[in-house]
């Protein structure tokens, strides 16, 4: 067994501690502004005066001014406001599906370390595919088949990070499955979901948390890129994916759409990625060799 | 065995002062060490780790991490002062005119480059064609008695045994016929045949090449059986000084007296536990005012813990440093 | 090395079974007919027909299998649901340009990448190390279609200077047209091979073989290029056998941005014509083009890396 595998420490920290710390580190600091600049746009997006979806002729390519803040798209709608809706598609939709994307990994990763051999190798297996297949083909093949729609971007998702995670809790299951006080307490009759839910998940999850943080924007570039490719969000529903796409349709005639679509994506992703890089400084600092 | 006067060291270190920058403060790891190397000589310098004996050696090599600081003193090798030398200047000196065997022969040589391509590569200063590059080399491999040469110079390091590669880091070190070889515990990871082998080894090439050999050790026998002096190190400086067997036979230094007491070859009767000496290394950061070894030291008095000795010549040693370096050897019993 | 190479390849094989059992799963599992979900709603009633019979749907389940094993594995990866051309064929007349696309992208990536990485190395914690350090994860994480129509909308369209669209006829207008997809496709790679080269080459120096190397007054740039790089390049090399195969199947945007043919616009239309059989040729032929770079990618570091030649051989 390498030295990785050894359990992980659970490290129980102050919070405050933690984000004195995070906030002393510029980058971490820019990133986790630029992360509550984007939840405060999809929490706000609903109390702007325009409606996201309603079309309005009449004011078509409209350039930012008072009244239409970053200006208007090709059917006349308010691009400010449908960036801010976009906000909110783009926060749920990679906040919802990692979560899922996690859970799915640990049931798959304790499943993996405490069950049988075979079943072991199968997951191995299954997972290697699962990498081996490049993570665009894998998200048109699926697309083609489920039809678009928010949950098959989910499933998406899933199907990319879940081994990844699956794969670290392995690790730490196997690692952990042979010490003492496991056997002792599997003697003792535990079942292995309380093992697992009583030392698996506390050792595991920090530095797991770290890995998604660092993994939100792969996410929203997955959420964004299908719905450039409309096997995503669908319109007319805002998304910074179909924005952008509105946008390279029409960029001759404006940039405010492809500003509109791409300037989210790439705040939302550069402070996830700063913050997950500083997280992973201050916590875990063996991680950086991932 | 004795050091001709005539003749000028080949190196003179002369009261260095060195510390590290470390999160704690200054961490004073060598201070005001004072050693000599005659030409040919053969110098032992021992010590426990965390002694100061690789910070040293790095000093005379020019190879100090960078949070070290040299403070004060100099590094005369055959009359030019080390400590001042630029880089490209140094590296003019090293693997020609002062060589270097590290301790560990598995991790010593490059493991994806070929022996043969190594040992060409270090002739980098030669102004001859790389066909009699490859010659020297392999000459130089059939006298440190690598068997079949020849084919063993396109090998990778791993294909060789740890003796072997020891073999090979030697004649790669000897292969410019250095002034001063630098020995970093060259035996220490070889097993006692082998060490025994290798040291006859060393001692032959340098009679035939008449370079003087500091040789860094914790092992006292392999030092009696092969140098014409010896230097002991404690805690960042040198402790005591003098020809070998005259000290072995009556060392003046407390620490020295320990030592020796500790060693198990040295132990000629029976115990029923092997001493040691109590106490740990002190905090190189907040140093105590007085002699370096007093907190360890039994015979300690408050002078000791005051002020710092100076170095004395006592008895075989030519430096003592102690304030009592004429005291009657320390008896120890288990 | 022969025991190594047999079961690396055996793995290999293993992973591509293992993805047609998925989609042969995958597609019994989609509700309704598998005929015509394969097919595609635009199939005619005879292709159907004839498609139903020809993959033995009347058979068990087992021989089923068999079949759909075997004409993949055949290279058959059946054919057009509207023209009746074979897929690989298609897909082959695709390939070349997206491996244009491919190469140009590796260009962008790997030059700068390996700069970035030896230099940020050897100026460990210095300003240019944060600076690239920052800028690594940075072009890492924004998505490379957001590049690619920023690159279209300030290079194409404002300054004018490079066309928007197509592949070009010629050498030099087909280069001045690769420029800007490949760099929107192998900008991210520049980050991730600085940062696994510049990690692999601090470890590295910190090796005892290195100070040897030192102590025999070796030249800095010849210790750093010749005896740390040979060293720390390794795990670069896994890192672009990654990078060449997510390439492939990621250079869709790059295609669809810039108006370029490729496999990626090839899969790009199929979708929105509902043409399944040339999706799931494209997945095939993809990772089997994935697992195959990967393979040879290791195969490369055990050729390269004495020790591993060694190690693997007994």
């Amino acid at each position: 067994m390498s030295s990785a595998a050894k359990p992980m420490a659970a490290k129980p920290r102050r919070a405050r501690g933690v984000l004195r710390r995070l906030i002393g580190d510029p980058l971490g600091a820019l990133g986790l502004a630029m992360i509550v600049v984007t939840v405060i746009a999809a929490l706000s997006a609903g109390l702007l005066p325009h409606d996201p979806v309603k079309l309005n002729p009449m004011v078509r390519f409209a350039a930012p001014g008072a009244d239409h803040w970053l200006g208007t798209d090709n059917l006349g709608r308010d691009l400010f406001t449908r960036m801010l809706y976009g906000a909110r598609i783009a926060l749920v939709i990679s906040i919802g599906a990692t979560i899922v994307s996690l859970l799915v990994g640990l049931l798959l990763g304790v499943l993996a370390g405490f069950g049988p051999r075979w079943l072991d190798s199968i997951l191995l297996l299954v997972m290697d595919a699962m990498k081996s297949v490049p993570t665009v083909m894998l998200a048109l093949v699926l697309i083609t088949w489920t039809g678009p729609s928010l949950w098959a971007v989910v499933l998406v998702v899933v199907l990319v990070n879940g081994p990844t995670y699956a794969r670290i809790v392995r690790t730490q299951v196997l690692a952990l499955r042979n010490a003492e006080f496991i056997e002792a307490e599997r003697a003792l009759g535990a079942g292995f979901l309380r093992v697992a839910s009583l030392h698996v998940i506390p050792n595991i999850i920090g530095p797991l948390l770290i890995l998604a943080a660092m993994d939100i924007p792969i996410v929203v570039g997955i959420e964004a890129g299908l719905s450039f490719l409309g096997l995503g969000v669908r319109p007319p529903t805002p998304s910074w994916g179909t924005i952008l796409f509105d946008g390279f349709s029409y960029i001759r005639d404006s940039v405010w759409m492809v500003i509109a679509g791409g300037l989210p994506i790439v705040i939302t992703a550069l402070g996830f990625t700063f913050l997950g890089e500083a997280l992973r400084d201050t916590f875990d600092p063996k991680l950086a060799k991932r | 065995m004795s050091r001709d006067a005539t003749q000028a060291p080949v190196l003179q270190v002369r009261g260095l002062d060195l510390s590290y920058d470390t999160p704690a403060g200054a961490l004073q790891a060598l201070r005001q060490v004072n050693l000599t190397i005659g030409k040919g000589e053969i110098v032992g310098l021992v010590g426990e780790s965390g002694s100061g004996k690789s910070t040293l050696m790095q000093a005379i090599l020019g190879l100090l991490p960078g949070a070290a600081k040299v403070q004060g003193g100099q590094i005369l090798f055959q009359g030019q002062d080390l400590a001042g030398l630029s880089a490209p200047q140094m590296r003019g000196l090293l693997g020609d005119r002062i060589s270097v065997v590290f301790q560990d022969p598995m991790t010593a040589l490059n493991p994806v480059l070929t022996i043969g391509r190594q040992m060409i590569d270090i002739q980098h200063r030669s102004r001859i064609s790389r066909a009699e590059k490859r010659a020297r080399a392999i000459g130089m491999l059939e006298r440190v008695r690598i068997p079949d040469p020849e084919s063993r110079f396109n090998r990778y390091p791993h294909e060789f045994s740890g003796g072997m590669r020891q073999r090979v880091a030697i004649a790669m070190a000897l292969m410019a016929r250095p002034a001063l070889l630098v020995a970093d515990e060259p035996t220490t990871a070889l097993d006692a045949t082998l060490e025994i082998a290798t040291i006859d080894l060393l001692r032959e090439l340098q009679a035939e090449i008449g370079c003087a050999i500091l040789f860094i050790t914790h092992h006292l026998g392999v030092v009696a059986e092969l140098c014409d002096r010896i230097d002991i190190m404690y805690a960042g400086e040198i402790v005591e000084s003098g020809a070998t067997a005259p000290v072995f036979r009556d060392p003046r230094h407390p620490y020295t007296q320990l030592l020796f007491a500790c060693d198990p070859a040295q132990i000629s009767r029976p115990m029923r536990h092997l001493p040691s000496i109590g106490g740990g290394l002190p905090d190189l950061t907040h140093l105590p005012p007085g002699c370096i070894f007093a907190p360890r030291c039994p015979r300690a008095d408050a002078t000791c813990r005051a002020t710092r000795p100076a170095d004395h010549q006592a008895g075989p040693s030519d430096l003592v440093r102690c304030h009592y370096p004429l005291a009657p050897r320390l008896e120890i019993t288990a | 090395m022969l025991g190594y190479l047999a079961r690396r390849i055996v793995l290999a094989v293993a992973v591509i079974l293992t993805v047609i059992a998925a989609l042969f799963a995958m597609m019994r599992a989609i509700p309704g007919d598998p005929v015509r979900t394969a097919l595609g709603p635009r199939a005619s009633e005879a292709m159907v027909e004839t498609y139903r019979i020809k993959m033995g749907l009347d058979q068990p389940v087992i021989v089923q299998i068999w079949r759909f094993f075997s004409t993949i594995l055949q290279g058959d990866l059946g054919s057009d649901a509207i023209s009746g051309v074979p897929v690989a064929r298609i897909i082959m007349a695709q390939l070349p340009d997206t491996l244009y696309l491919v190469l140009g992208a590796m260009v962008v990536a790997v030059v700068p990448g390996v700069w970035l990485g030896v230099l940020s190395a050897t100026k460990r914690g210095s300003l240019f190390d944060r600076v690239t350090s920052v800028l690594s994860v940075s072009v890492m994480a924004v998505p490379s279609f957001v590049i690619a129509i920023y690159l279209l909308l300030i290079f194409a369209i404002q300054l004018s200077w490079f066309p928007a669209i197509g592949a070009g006829e010629g050498l030099a207008d087909r280069l001045h047209r690769l420029v800007l997809p490949s760099v929107a496709l192998g900008l991210a790679w520049i980050g991730y091979i600085a940062r696994i080269l510049r990690a692999s080459m601090l470890e590295v120096m910190g090796e005892n073989h290195i100070r040897t190397a030192r102590a025999f007054g070796l030249s800095e740039r010849k210790i750093m290029y010749d005896y740390v790089l040979r060293i720390a390049i390794l795990p670069t090399i896994t890192v672009l056998g990654m990078g060449i195969g997510q390439m492939l199947s990621g250079a869709v945007f790059a295609e669809i941005v810039f108006g370029r043919p490729g496999i990626g616009k090839l899969v790009y239309d199929s979708i929105a014509a509902r043409n399944y059989p040339i999706v799931t040729g494209t997945l095939l032929v993809t990772t089997g083009f994935f697992v195959l770079v990967n393979l040879i990618a290791d195969l490369l570091i055990a050729f390269l890396d004495p020790r591993v030649r060694n190690v693997v051989s007994r």
